[in-house]
């Protein structure tokens, strides 16, 4: 047997933009956010927050419910069902069903317990898994698919990416300080802080033989995960934990390969600085990087799989998106490629980066097809 | 692989590497006990919610117990745990300081602790550890054996990662948590 790799074969994202990975990512290339201005009192909040929250009425359990529309549509692109027993589902989020907290027994509120509903919802027979490492889980949820697949516990991996937005999240990051009173900049020097979103986002990975990969099909090539070993809520000064997850994944690989790197960027000063000077030490200074915080805002458990679905899009649509919010004025250290405009690209892999709470950050390079 | 060491935490007790390390506390206040008792020196540990202070302790004694140097920045050292209750307890105590009105008093030191993986981070922070940390969630049913297992054959499949603090740490209140820790060599 070949060298074994883990293949994308289905995704979805349902985000307040629209509801499919092609459909979001033409509304991303044309420059349209999702982000909006919330008023206090429609949360009884301290203040007027902005975030990028889906309109259409979703039954509760709200994120229970987004995932599974998500997974849904997701599965309805393949030829046929999966096979139950030789599935396995991995679910990204930090908070699942929070918002109902003050009426909620802890067996809705436990994200197992969510999981779990959602894989007997779906026919799913293994135990699901959830990765929770705060604001990386999506990236990281995408490396632990590739390690399942890779043991041979199962040859499908579903992984989906939700977080719905609550008062119970805005209201903590209020406290922090963290929000930006107006739509997020990242990257740029008169950058705030963040805008919060919601979303639910779906990748189906299949375990696949590396000479089985058609030119356009795309495989996560290598993922890693790093602490900073420096602080609970903030990042590193050094952005060490990033710079080390960005070397591992680019050990075999040139930073001539990358179209960009799709950066967390969330427009707070720490994370955009933090994120220049590990791309420098990863000596990655030269290849493009974007933020797509500008057109969700920080969308938290969905970020890692919501961004890799849209940077795929974007490889195959030989474009490195703009960053919206970016004011062409650089406010970080070290000089980074960043844009307010599309740009165009011929390379077929990138790297996803991401960071969170707890100094967890994870890095990913997925790689389209024949490049192997 | 080679379990290097294994300590066993619950409300009643604590076992470590199959001996009884002595308490004279039960609940929450053995883990301060505990903490008084190995000479930690690190204040952080009254900042931490129960859930961390749990792993914290755990992975203090554990790594106390064994033959090696600490506090040197490292890589090669994982920190992978899982979970079934989470940060639900915090969680709880966090929704409780939010209630509208005259009782809405939002506060970052709590609302950083309403994410599970903060534990791992915290076991990182003390040890200065550079490798991956990671937290799983899932509803109890495998055996401690299938949980390490299943968690140690995903970890070791980063080639930097040569050994692991990998178990299970969970926290419902007072009278009921449990922390499985094994130290394990790849």
């Amino acid at each position: 047997m070949g060298k074994r790799v883990a293949k994308v074969i289905a995704h979805h994202a349902f985000t307040p933009l629209a509801d499919g990975s092609h459909e979001n990512y033409l509304r991303v290339k044309a420059g349209q956010t999702a982000v909006q201005r919330h008023a206090a009192e429609e949360w009884d909040l301290g203040e007027d927050f902005m975030a990028g929250i889906i309109a259409t009425p979703i039954a509760s359990p709200r994120a229970t419910n987004m995932a599974l529309h998500s997974i849904r549509q997701a599965l309805s692109q393949l030829s046929g069902p999966l096979p139950p027993a030789d599935t396995l589902l991995v679910v990204s989020t930090t908070k699942g069903n929070v918002d109902k907290i003050d009426d909620a027994a802890d067996d809705e509120l436990r994200l197992g317990a969510m999981a779990d509903d959602m894989a007997r919802q779906l026919g799913l027979t293994q135990q699901p898994l959830v990765v929770s490492n705060a604001c990386t889980s999506g990236v990281c949820a995408q490396i632990v698919a590739q390690r399942l697949l890779m043991t041979g516990r199962c040859h499908y991996v579903i992984v989906c990416g939700v977080e719905a937005q609550s008062r119970f999240i805005v209201s903590g990051f209020q406290s922090f300080h963290a929000l930006s009173p107006e739509h997020c900049r990242p990257f740029s020097s008169n950058r705030v802080g963040l805008n919060v979103g919601e979303a639910a986002a779906t990748i189906i990975y299949k375990v696949s033989e590396a000479t089985d990969v058609a030119a356009d099909e795309w495989v996560l090539h290598a993922g890693a995960i790093r602490n900073d070993a420096n602080h609970i809520s903030g990042p590193s000064r050094i952005g060490e934990g990033s710079f080390r997850a960005l070397r591992a994944v680019m050990h075999d690989a040139t930073p001539d390969e990358l179209a960009f790197v799709s950066v967390h960027g969330t427009a707070t000063p720490y994370n955009d600085e933090m994120e220049s000077i590990a791309i420098d030490r990863a000596g990655l200074i030269g290849v493009p990087v974007g933020s797509l915080k500008g057109y969700y805002g920080h969308t938290m458990g969905a970020a890692g799989v919501l961004e890799t679905i849209l940077s795929m899009e974007a490889v195959d649509d030989g474009t490195v998106l703009a960053t919206l919010g970016y004011d062409g004025q650089l406010g970080v250290s070290h000089p980074v490629s960043i844009a307010a405009e599309n740009r165009t690209t011929d390379k077929r892999s990138f790297v996803k980066l991401i960071s969170g709470f707890g100094g967890c950050n994870a890095a990913i390079r997925m790689t389209k097809g024949g490049a192997l | 692989m080679t379990h290097l060491g294994k300590i066993v935490i619950t409300p009643r007790g604590v076992e470590l590497n199959s001996q009884v390390y002595p308490t004279s506390q039960i609940g929450d206040a053995l883990l301060t006990a505990c903490y008084r008792s190995c000479h930690a020196d690190y204040p952080k540990f009254f900042k931490m919610d129960p859930l961390c202070r749990l792993g914290f302790i755990a992975s203090e004694l554990l790594l106390q117990s064994q033959d090696e140097e600490r506090f040197i920045p490292r890589e090669d050292r994982a920190v992978v745990l899982a979970s079934c209750n989470g940060c639900l307890h915090t969680d709880r105590h966090y929704a409780s300081t939010i209630h509208a009105g005259d009782n809405y008093f939002p506060s970052p030191a709590v609302f950083v602790y309403t994410l599970p993986n903060i534990v791992t981070g915290e076991i990182a922070i003390r040890n200065k550890y550079l490798g991956e940390s990671s937290m799983y969630i899932v509803e109890d049913g495998l055996t401690e054996e299938e949980l390490v297992q299943r968690l140690a054959e995903l970890t070791f499949q980063d080639p930097v990662t040569t050994s692991a603090i990998i178990g299970w740490v969970d926290y419902h209140d007072g009278d009921h948590y449990n922390a499985i820790l094994y130290l394990i060599q790849k």
